[in-house]
């Protein structure tokens, strides 16, 4: 593995909720005005700290949406129904309230053109979240990196970003795959199981091309999809992985 | 001086002792996984824990070796930076004090190495006085190897990507140098109870 020194401190801001886009039932996207923001890479995240009237605090990581290049950082959070602060960010924070926050924080989990490829994004569920930010961040910086994404949602209606990657997966350039693994539409020709190592050999470029793979889910995926992937003959050097614990 | 999240009512506020409980982290009854890559998987007979480095003499033992070392059953609470904690698990294994009895060196710190490249970086005393054990049973059962099998160092009282899951060995240095998530801009030592996650913290 591979180290790249990220130094200095990283100190609690407080940003502004400009935007707040409904992706799904359980997920919000947030976007954010942070004055003092220096910055990310695609794949980082952050730590976001709620406040009670009481001083009572709680804090949890989020992945970051947004690209480097776009106007304002975007969090994108799903609602675990039994979580602390996801329901209160997917359906309480208003337009115009505070948002205190710390980062970027994390720096194997994140691509720049200077990695290259291919680049094989595969997310599960909300894991897509910082694997959109570095789709945005390849079309951003104009990349001829080749890249595909794979994403297992359990519905079209799981599917978050649906109509931005819908979009771009009507563009010749943009390689975009779906697997709904629970509930298909009439007319879907994506996949429409859950993955496994027949579906990952479809889709991955072969071992010999040595793809550049960013795995992003709920632990059970990711172990699935990064397996698949060593058994396949790829190196687990090149293999990241991020999972998704309860929060 | 933080803002109020208006509407924020916190209904996570633990039942555990917050005495256990480091700033900023919650209590889960999940058992959690976070990793950077795959999943190793490696063959106990092809098994070895090794401390070489600033060594007079370097020692290994085989799995079977390692199965036959003196053993202790703990229970302890652990804390992830990634703001959970796990009160009361219980691991077997072998204490560091064990492996390091016998070990001739002058060198102050450790970097603790595993099978998929990760590394992390502590002070030789952190493992030393019945604070650290390789662990290689979780609550009575072989440790899976999601969590670190076939072993995974523990150190509890630091957060919990120091303790190394699918460790190796431990190379004895005289410098500290940053180990993985420790070079990704993560705290060099990770005291929860001082909340050091972040360089700089």
């Amino acid at each position: 593995m591979e180290r790249a020194a990220v130094r200095g401190r990283l100190t609690w801001q407080v940003g502004t909720v400009t935007e707040l886009a409904r992706e799904t039932a359980r997920t919000r996207s947030i976007a954010l005005d942070l004055p003092e923001w220096a910055g990310h890479r695609a794949g980082q995240h952050v730590d976001v700290r709620l406040t009670a009237d009481d001083g009572y605090q709680a804090q949890r990581s989020y992945s970051i949406a947004s690209a480097p290049e776009d106007s304002h950082l975007v969090l994108t959070v799903e609602r675990l129904d039994d979580g602390e602060v996801s329901p209160y960010l997917v359906d309480e924070l208003g337009p115009g309230d505070p948002l205190e926050l710390r980062g970027p924080i994390g720096g194997y989990f994140v691509w720049e053109q200077s990695l290259g490829g291919p680049l094989l994004l595969i997310g599960g569920g909300s894991g897509v979240v910082p694997l959109r930010a570095m789709l945005r961040h390849h079309r951003a910086v104009g990349s001829a990196v080749p890249f595909r994404l794979l994403y297992s949602a359990r519905s079209l209606e799981d599917v978050i970003y649906r109509d931005e990657l819908m979009r771009m997966a009507a563009h010749d350039e943009v390689d975009i795959r779906f697997t709904l693994t629970r509930e298909q539409p009439d007319d879907w020709h994506g996949y429409g199981r859950r993955i496994d190592q027949a579906l990952l050999g479809e889709v991955a470029w072969p071992p010999e091309e040595r793809p550049l793979v960013y795995i992003c889910g709920p632990t059970g995926f990711v172990e699935t999809a990064a397996e698949a992937l060593v058994a396949l003959g790829h190196d687990a050097g090149r293999i990241r992985t991020e999972r998704f614990g309860p929060t | 001086m933080s803002p109020i999240s208006r509407g924020f009512r916190g209904r996570g506020r633990v039942e555990a002792d917050p005495a256990r409980v480091p700033p900023g982290q919650y209590v889960t009854r999940d058992f959690p996984v976070l990793s950077a890559g795959p999943t190793p998987h490696t063959r106990l007979d092809a098994w070895s824990f090794t401390i070489r480095g600033a060594v007079d003499d370097p020692v290994s033992w085989s799995w079977e070796q390692f199965q036959a070392l003196p053993k202790e059953t703990v229970t302890v609470d652990i804390h992830c930076v990634t703001k959970w904690s796990k009160l009361d698990t219980v691991w077997t294994g072998v204490s560091l004090d064990t492996l390091l009895d016998g070990v001739e060196s002058s060198a102050g710190y450790v970097m603790a190495f595993s099978d998929g490249g990760y590394t992390t970086n502590l002070p030789l005393e952190d493992l030393e006085g019945g604070k650290a054990w390789v662990a290689y049973e979780f609550d009575g059962e072989p440790l899976d190897p999601e969590h670190g099998g076939p072993a995974r160092l523990l150190v509890p009282h630091l957060y919990f990507w120091k303790s190394a899951k699918w460790v190796r060995g431990l190379e004895l240095r005289e410098e500290d140098e940053p180990g993985f998530w420790e070079g990704y801009g993560y705290h060099n030592y990770g005291d929860p109870w001082k909340e050091q996650r972040y360089a700089g913290d």
